[in-house]
């Protein structure tokens, strides 16, 4: 049985790290494509990474409903430090989150079965953060949209391989939608909905 | 001083967590109004209670924070809320736009063109454009679900049938990337072309109301108007009396009860700035500044 004292530690400075991690994703959200480093350093739990557990102590809490893919909500780790520093509830049912934390890309569900807001509330949809393998190398994506002047070019390796064309029902979808952040390691890329991916190829 | 009995920036943290999760919605849904748990505010409705959030949320120690009121740097309200930012987050402030990274304004955008490092805070009395036209919130939620904006165009055509062009001078309505109608706050219409394609974020906070809405850099935003009445930003047809600036927004100041009255610049650090680099107008205040000067040295 893990103690508290064995979990990793949360920030060390709780206001300041926030707010810097917060400004990374701020402007990750605004730069569609732009990649974003998160400076702030927090103990990680076994498969998160550390810009994932920034940005879950910088955003989640109690009023806050969790989804957590399968290689997360498997590891008692992740669980009980998302618990102790965060305290947002973690949910099974993905269509009324507020975050989904997703360690495998392979595996990631129908963006369908998640929060996408209702026309009247689009703002009620759910912000899936995806732990990716590379933001600065691989495949290439030009993105185009509010926040980008012009086109952005975003190279990167995702799993799932498809995940842009399945994010292809942010277009029909609008102003519902699902808001996506790319996470590897330190580096943050955050896909609004606004934003339209193609591919470029290899 | 840093007074110790507040948390940095005096929000506590919980709120700003919901502040900043409102935001991030807002900028994924350009013009959309996210609705958030507004807090009381150490001053009362109507100074900016929800531009406050929106700063207090997103600022930090390496921030360089500049507010104005109607342009000014000077004015009560935008020097209460610098000093209460330089008090309870200990920024740097400064009245240099192109040296601030977060500005708080109310009801102007900067002469300055902005750029991608900087951060615009409007304050909102109220954020709902339909709101005049349909008092009923459930109604225009639904308005804004539909895009149905009819309501709106006909506002302005009664304008037009009425005085003949559109009487619209200041809130006037503009549409966010082709799908949102949106409040662009008090500012007079001659703004509302800076803020389409701006290279910085525009966050707009309204307290009282409680709604959160953006604008991202590089986004569309066009005013409305009609094919045969186009958008036409008004100024008035004078140079600046201080600086002899042409393409700002003029202030009218009331200079005698004879009827007298100056137009200057209502952008206090832009005309300072163009007085400085040996730009002057009809009544330029340097000679003014001299004399002042001499009697203080004698």
């Amino acid at each position: 049985m893990t103690t508290i004292a064995e979990l990793p530690p949360g920030f060390v400075d709780k206001v300041l790290s926030a707010q810097s991690t917060f400004r990374s994703v701020m402007d990750a959200m605004a730069r569609p494509g732009s990649v974003q480093r998160i400076v702030p350093m927090a103990g990680t739990p076994d498969t998160m990474m550390r810009g994932t557990a920034a940005i879950a102590l910088t955003l989640f809490d109690h009023d806050t409903p969790l989804w957590l893919d399968a290689r997360m909500s498997e590891s008692s780790d992740v669980v009980k430090w998302l618990k102790f520093h965060t305290g947002a509830p973690v949910i099974q049912d993905s269509s009324i989150a507020s975050f989904a934390l997703i360690s495998d890309g392979a595996s990631l569900p129908a963006l369908e079965r998640f929060a996408l807001g209702t026309s009247e509330y689009p703002d009620r949809s759910t912000t899936v953060i995806i732990q990716v393998e590379s933001l600065d190398r691989g495949r290439s994506f030009e993105l185009r949209g509010p926040g980008i002047d012009g086109v952005a070019t975003l190279q990167a390796t995702i799993q799932p391989a498809d995940l842009f064309e399945r994010l292809r029902m942010n277009e029909t979808l609008f102003p519902r939608g699902i808001d996506l952040v790319l996470v590897a390691d330190d580096a943050v890329v955050a896909i609004p909905r606004t934003t339209r991916v193609v591919s470029k190829g290899s | 001083m840093n007074a110790p009995a507040y948390n940095f920036a005096y929000l506590d943290e919980q709120t700003k967590r919901m502040i900043r999760r409102a935001i991030l919605k807002a900028i994924a849904i350009p013009g959309y109004q996210v609705p958030f748990a507004s807090r009381e505010m150490p001053m009362p409705y109507g100074w900016g209670t929800g531009g406050v959030q929106v700063t207090a949320a997103i600022l930090g120690p390496q921030d360089v924070l500049k507010v104005i009121d109607q342009g000014s740097d000077d004015t009560t309200n935008a020097i209460s809320i610098r000093k209460f930012f330089a008090k309870t987050a200990g920024v740097a402030t400064t009245t240099a736009t192109e040296d601030a990274t977060v500005i708080q304004t109310r009801h102007r955008i900067p002469e300055t063109a902005l750029h991608e490092n900087q951060v615009l805070v409007y304050q909102v009395p109220i954020p709902e454009p339909l709101r005049f036209l349909e008092p009923r919130e459930t109604e225009t939620r639904r308005m804004h679900a539909l895009a149905e904006y009819g309501l709106m165009h006909v506002k302005l055509y009664e304008d037009i049938a009425r005085f003949g062009h559109i009487a619209t001078a200041y809130a006037y309505p503009v549409k966010v990337n082709a799908r949102y109608v949106m409040d662009p706050s008090p500012t007079p219409k001659f703004d509302n072309p800076k803020m389409d394609n701006c290279p910085a974020l525009q966050l707009f906070g309204a307290g009282r109301e409680k709604r959160i809405y953006a604008i991202p850099p590089y986004t569309q935003v066009v005013s409305l108007d009609f094919e045969d009445h186009p958008f036409e930003p008004y100024r008035f047809n004078a140079p600046c009396a201080l600086c002899a600036a042409e393409n700002s927004y003029l202030d009218e100041i009331v200079t005698d009860d004879k009827g007298g009255c100056m137009f200057v610049c209502s952008d206090t650090d832009f005309c300072e700035g163009r007085q400085a680099a040996g730009h002057h107008g009809s009544l330029s205040a340097a000679p003014y500044k001299e004399k002042a000067q001499e009697k203080s040295n004698g």
